[in-house]
């Protein structure tokens, strides 16, 4: 029997070994699939015979090669994306065959013009809004061009019950990661932030694989079970709810300046984190109509109005007994940084929002701002 | 019970010494290039000036950025101490706003009815709108810090738009070659300072009505009463500053430590 410690473990060697599984498979003769965005339908992918993998766009290194051809003032993210993909030091990148991407934000689908003239680069239209017919209509219309343009690069054909099985695949995995977000609304936590994304940045690298997800519903048993029998691995800290832009490898200077002083993160709202596993894509109905509404439905700050993401946020501050929200909000981010006025409003709580990038230079403001969040709460 | 508060800034080390609350000194020092032994050196300084031991005093807190390089029993952001100190050098007038601009960092606190923080904001990376920025321009001009606070206070500013030091500098040099006045140059520059130190306070909720106790400046350039008088003109309500206002921090940090 693993203790949690050891899975643990075996989690943090699984992601850096992420790029010689991938190497693994396209030597078996798999199609890899490039994706950014929690927009992209993965099933539509993985229906078409190949993997789709996120590629690199959390790490400050290649952003000088990206600001070659990117302005400066732009989100550290994409200009990140764009540069690993320029100087191919991404190991997804190099294997993928196709990057899909979306018209999240203009920075976003600005860059994949420029991303085309390295790789084929499929574009899906997104509408900014969740609430009307017509959107979710253009929306499902643009999943099917998705799964016409993958069965043309790819030379497959993707049918109506392979998209049902990787539509009950895909939920199986939310419902795994659902349940393991849950035990951290337990009071208090059962796990830091720092092992949340540790779990979060395992899952993005579990590539669908059944045994990846065997050692997450492990670990949730496990730390369920030693929390009943008394175990307590966190001490009575402020509970962090982190919300904002997406995050990554570059970021965690901000949740350990938060866990450093005297916070402990229960739950990330952002994109690797709850707002796309919260919910699930409805199997009763016809799956291109069950996917458009689905993946539209998710809160990001593209879409006008975003109230589910305020609605969510709410929620989570109930359910989580949070004592504050940090907000992320990557440099020139605008639609997350404008938001950011609305869920001061909302959340009821103390709120801060900070205003970071990929370097490091920030590290001591940021834990001298989150010190003093954590002390407001008294 | 002697308590000690020392605030580790960028570019002054502040350090207060209470004897059951009440204050009994107060040194100022240069921080240099090594926070920790600046740090220890003002507390053993302001020991040795009142015939104390370490033994004696029951909690050394230390805040500011220096605070986790230097040896103590506490250490507290200096948002929070700038807050406490505030609270104790004006809070008798309903001070519900802090602006403290120090050598690297600017804040505005928002505090509640009992003193407690509230909400802050702090200047991200640049050091727009802070001594810094006011010594960068000092060397430009030629003149000291010093001379910030001597200015005519009926004089016109010159509007400096630029908050960046970089683009202020240009933009200054503009301006002599123009031969505008130096004088209302420096106004101009600490005009900028006000107006972005007015922008921070509404940010955290203050407006004339909110901020009526008045706003508490603290921090080394409060002790440019150009400055003070430039930013009183913006928020339309008391600017309170005093001889102890760089002390806020450390003061803020010697109570923290009494309550501990």
């Amino acid at each position: 029997m693993r203790d949690v410690e050891s899975i643990f473990e075996e989690m943090r060697n699984a992601i850096p070994a992420g790029p010689v599984r991938i190497k693994e498979a396209v030597d078996a003769g798999r199609k890899i699939v490039g994706c950014y965005c929690a927009y992209t339908p993965y099933e539509v992918i993985r229906a078409a015979g190949a993997i789709p993998v996120t590629l690199c766009s959390t790490s400050a290194t290649p952003i000088a090669a990206g600001e070659e051809h990117l302005p400066r003032n732009l989100c550290p993210l994409i200009k990140s994306s764009y540069g690993f993909a320029l100087t191919d030091t991404c190991p997804y990148f190099h294997f993928c065959s196709v990057v899909v991407g979306e018209t999240t934000c203009d920075g976003k689908k600005k860059m994949y013009e420029l991303l085309n003239r390295l790789r084929p680069t499929h574009v899906m239209q997104l509408p900014q809004t969740y609430a009307d017919g017509a959107s979710i209509a253009l929306w499902k219309a643009e999943i099917e061009r998705l799964a016409r343009r993958l069965e043309t690069e790819l030379g497959v054909t993707v049918t109506e019950s392979d998209l049902k099985r990787e539509i009950a695949k895909r939920n199986e995995e939310r419902r795994v990661m659902e349940d393991f977000y849950a035990l951290s609304a337990l009071n208090p936590a059962p796990l830091s932030g720092l092992e949340l994304n540790l779990v979060n940045e395992f899952f993005k690298v579990s590539f669908g694989d059944e045994k990846a997800l065997e050692l997450i519903r492990e670990l949730t048993a496990l730390l369920c079970d030693n929390y009943k029998g008394g175990e307590r691995r966190i001490g009575a800290k402020k509970r962090v709810i982190v919300t904002g832009c997406p995050t990554g490898k570059s970021l965690e200077k901000v949740f350990n300046a938060i866990e450093e002083n005297g916070g402990t993160i229960v739950a990330f709202e952002n994109c690797g984190g709850i707002k796309p596993n919260y919910e699930m894509v409805d199997e009763t109905l016809p799956p291109y109509d069950a996917l458009a509404k689905k993946y539209l439905g998710i809160p990001c700050s593209c879409m006008s109005p975003n109230d589910k993401r305020l609605n969510l946020l709410e929620r989570l501050v109930t359910d989580y007994e949070a004592d504050g929200v940090v907000d992320i909000i990557l440099q020139a981010c605008h639609t997350y940084n404008v938001e950011t006025f609305l869920v001061r409003e909302r959340v009821k709580v103390p709120y801060i929002a900070v205003e970071t990038d990929y370097y490091q230079s920030d590290a001591e403001q940021l834990a001298t701002r989150m010190g003093a969040f954590i002390e407001m709460m008294g | 019970m002697y308590t000690i508060g020392v605030d580790i800034g960028s570019v002054a080390v502040k350090v207060v010494l209470l004897k059951d609350g009440e204050w009994l000194d107060g040194l100022l020092a240069p921080t240099g290039w090594s926070p920790k032994d600046s740090g220890a050196l003002a507390i053993s300084a302001i020991l040795g000036k009142n015939g104390l031991t370490r033994g004696q005093v029951a909690r050394v807190t230390a805040t500011g950025y220096g605070r986790n390089s230097v040896e103590c029993d506490d250490r507290v952001t200096e948002i929070t101490c700038h807050a406490r100190g505030a609270k104790r050098l004006f809070g008798s007038g309903g001070v519900r706003f802090v602006l403290d601009i120090g050598g690297q960092d600017s804040k505005a606190i928002a505090l509640d009815e009992k003193g407690n923080v509230s909400d802050f904001l702090m200047n991200d990376k640049c050091a727009a709108g802070t001594g810094r920025f006011l010594q960068n321009m000092a060397v430009m001009l030629g003149c000291e810090l010093e001379d910030f606070s001597s200015l005519p206070s009926d004089a016109e500013p010159h509007a400096i738009s630029s908050m960046c030091t970089v683009f202020a500098e240009s933009e200054i040099v503009g301006l002599l070659s123009q031969g505008v006045d130096k004088q209302a140059i420096m106004l101009g520059i600490l005009d900028s300072v006000a107006s972005r130190a007015e922008g921070m306070l509404r940010r955290v909720g203050f407006s004339a009505i909110r901020g009526v106790g008045g706003v508490a400046f603290t921090g080394g350039a409060s002790r440019s009463r150009n400055l003070a008088e430039l930013i009183e003109k913006r928020l339309t309500v008391p600017l309170h500053t005093c001889e102890k206002s760089q002390y806020a921090g450390a003061l803020g940090a010697a109570e923290i430590g009494r309550n501990r």
